[in-house]
């Protein structure tokens, strides 16, 4: 659905998108992930057609978007950061805008907005002037934005950005259940939310692409990952620790407030399964056993300053 | 393109802008005929006292019509949205600019009691006024196709008013009769000439003298659409910032 080969964006020398590749299919979330400024929302407005790219080429549904502008941004619902949206209009006027500048007309046009505004929870607002809107409404309106003309492309720049947990959770819901039919590309500074609902995510840093895979191998990378952290009933039994430190696949066992072990394994691989079958030979009181995924954050560190906390 | 005329059009109206501004133009126009044009002193049935000040009130009532188009656009960020929809740069351009003028138009129509007053109180020429309304519709047109440009390189709109405001007040002041009187001994006629050619003014006056000249219309419509060639052209270039 989306094909980018070598696209580059310079700002007067320099330089912001690095001749970065890469592809998203049919039933795809994709996000990009990486610090302000890294590149993110510049690829996205390229492929949007807002920016012109410098050099290189982005297909959508075969059609190139400096090649065929009009016909691409049909294809495309974008929401861009930070929702604008023309604050004197209401939801349903501004909606209706959107829908007449996309090319739905009188019978079409009405199922699209009462279609959106259900989607998005806007229909009790649609008489109201966006200006008066709360942000998480604005939010809102501006995915609705996105969505009216049911877009087989999604691009949007931190689509949860303002909204409260509950808001987040249900943004998050109808992402996840549009995307089969679509491919999508969203911006986020949240982990969480990229765990939550993307099956792939690019981390740009410095306008180049330095991790390209799904949320789990991006975990792996992590030196957490799959650690496992028991807190005891009192204090953690030293025959414990001895027999977990004999095992060959055990890189490190540490001790914590007297009560807590952390084991972490050589090469990342999961243990529960041997660590179970000593706690239960040791008939030991647990409180606590938690297998840590990796920790997001330290990756995302590690990758974009090349170094670890 | 449509849709984005439209909803340009219908936005004067969704806020109280739209009345303030023809309220404020009518009796800008109206109040500058009877009180500065002394209407009724002159007892004429003619409308030369009411389009005489145009010029003059367009001066800040255009550039105030104008002003936020693009800016506003720009510092609330629906640029990016304006230009990720299926519309063309030029069409974008072109319906913003129409959008205006028919805005601009219909506060200019509103003026009609003023032309059915004139007849009740005497035999105009018919033919005069209406070149006067067409040559104060240009007139509108170039105005806001300057004030187009400057809204285009900012995101402040009192910057956009400040600068239309005085780029329009040039192009008037250049066929103003005192400054060419002045200018004229020094610089001789035909340099005088050339540079009133280049005046608001000048054009508007011999519309409303009732010749349509050839050359007034080409000059109304070049500024017009060389100002929406260098709005598309500034946009182009200057999209993101």
């Amino acid at each position: 659905m989306i094909k980018v080969e070598e696209l580059r964006k310079e700002f007067a020398g320099l330089v912001a998108v690095d001749s970065i590749c890469f592809e998203v299919a049919q039933g795809e979330v994709l996000a990009f992930l990486g610090p302000n400024g890294a590149g993110k929302s510049t690829t996205m407005k390229m492929l949007a057609g807002f920016l012109t790219p410098t050099s290189g080429q982005a297909w959508i549904k075969g059609k190139e978007v400096s090649a065929e502008p009009l016909a691409v941004k049909q294809l495309i619902g974008y929401l861009p950061e930070s929702s604008p949206s023309y604050k004197n209009l209401t939801v349903k006027e501004f909606l209706g805008f959107i829908a007449k500048a996309r090319g739905l007309f009188a019978k079409e046009l009405q199922t699209h907005l009462l279609r959106v505004m259900e989607q998005t929870g806007l229909t009790e607002v649609q008489n109201k002037t966006i200006g008066t809107l709360s942000k998480g409404y604005r939010q809102r309106v501006g995915f609705a934005q996105a969505l009216v003309h049911d877009p087989p492309i999604l691009i949007l720049d931190e689509p949860t950005d303002g909204l409260d947990p509950n808001q987040k959770q249900e943004m998050r819901k109808l992402i996840r259940s549009m995307a089969p039919q679509k491919a999508v590309i969203l911006s986020t500074h949240n982990l969480e939310e990229m765990e939550a609902v993307c099956n792939r995510a690019i981390v740009i840093h410095q306008g180049r692409i330095v991790f390209n895979g799904t949320p789990l191998e991006l975990l792996q990378k992590s030196r957490h990952h799959n650690e496992i952290r028991i807190t005891f009933e009192g204090a953690v039994p030293p025959e414990l620790v001895e027999k977990l430190n004999s095992l060959p696949e055990v890189a490190e066992v540490r001790i914590v407030q007297g009560s807590i072990l952390i084991l972490r394994p050589q090469g990342g691989e999961n243990l529960l399964a041997a660590v179970n079958h000593l706690l239960f030979d040791y008939h030991a009181h647990l409180l606590e056993l938690y297998l840590e995924k990796g920790k997001l954050d330290e990756v995302f560190r590690e990758i974009t300053l090349g170094e670890s906390p | 393109m449509k849709a984005l005329f439209q909803k340009e059009l219908m936005s004067y109206f969704y806020s109280p802008v739209a009345y303030v501004f023809i309220i404020i133009f009518l009796l800008a126009t109206v109040g500058s005929t009877f009180f500065l044009g002394r209407f009724f002193e002159a007892n004429q049935a003619s409308l030369e006292a009411f389009f005489l000040f145009h010029p003059w009130l367009y001066l800040f009532l255009i550039p105030a019509v104008g002003m936020g188009l693009w800016a506003e656009e720009r510092s609330q960020g629906t640029i990016e949205l304006l230009f990720t929809l299926p519309i063309g740069l030029a069409q974008a351009v072109i319906a913003k600019f129409l959008a205006a003028w028919a805005f601009i138009a219909l506060a200019l129509f509103l003026t009609f009691p003023m032309v059915l007053t004139v007849y009740f109180l005497g035999n105009p020429d018919g033919g005069v006024i209406l070149a006067s309304y067409l040559g104060s519709l240009l007139m509108a047109g170039a105005y806001l196709s300057i004030t187009l440009v400057i809204s285009s390189l900012t995101r402040n709109q009192v910057i956009a008013f400040v600068v239309s405001v005085m780029i329009c007040f040039l192009l008037v002041l250049l066929g103003w009769g005192v400054l060419t009187d002045f200018l004229e001994p020094w610089l001789g006629v035909i340099v005088t000439e050339t540079i009133s050619g280049f005046s608001f003014s000048t054009h508007y006056n011999s519309i409303t003298r009732g010749v349509i000249d050839s050359r007034s219309l080409v000059f109304f419509l070049s500024i017009m659409i060389g100002g929406l060639v260098i709005n598309a052209m500034i946009l182009e270039a200057k999209k993101a910032q």
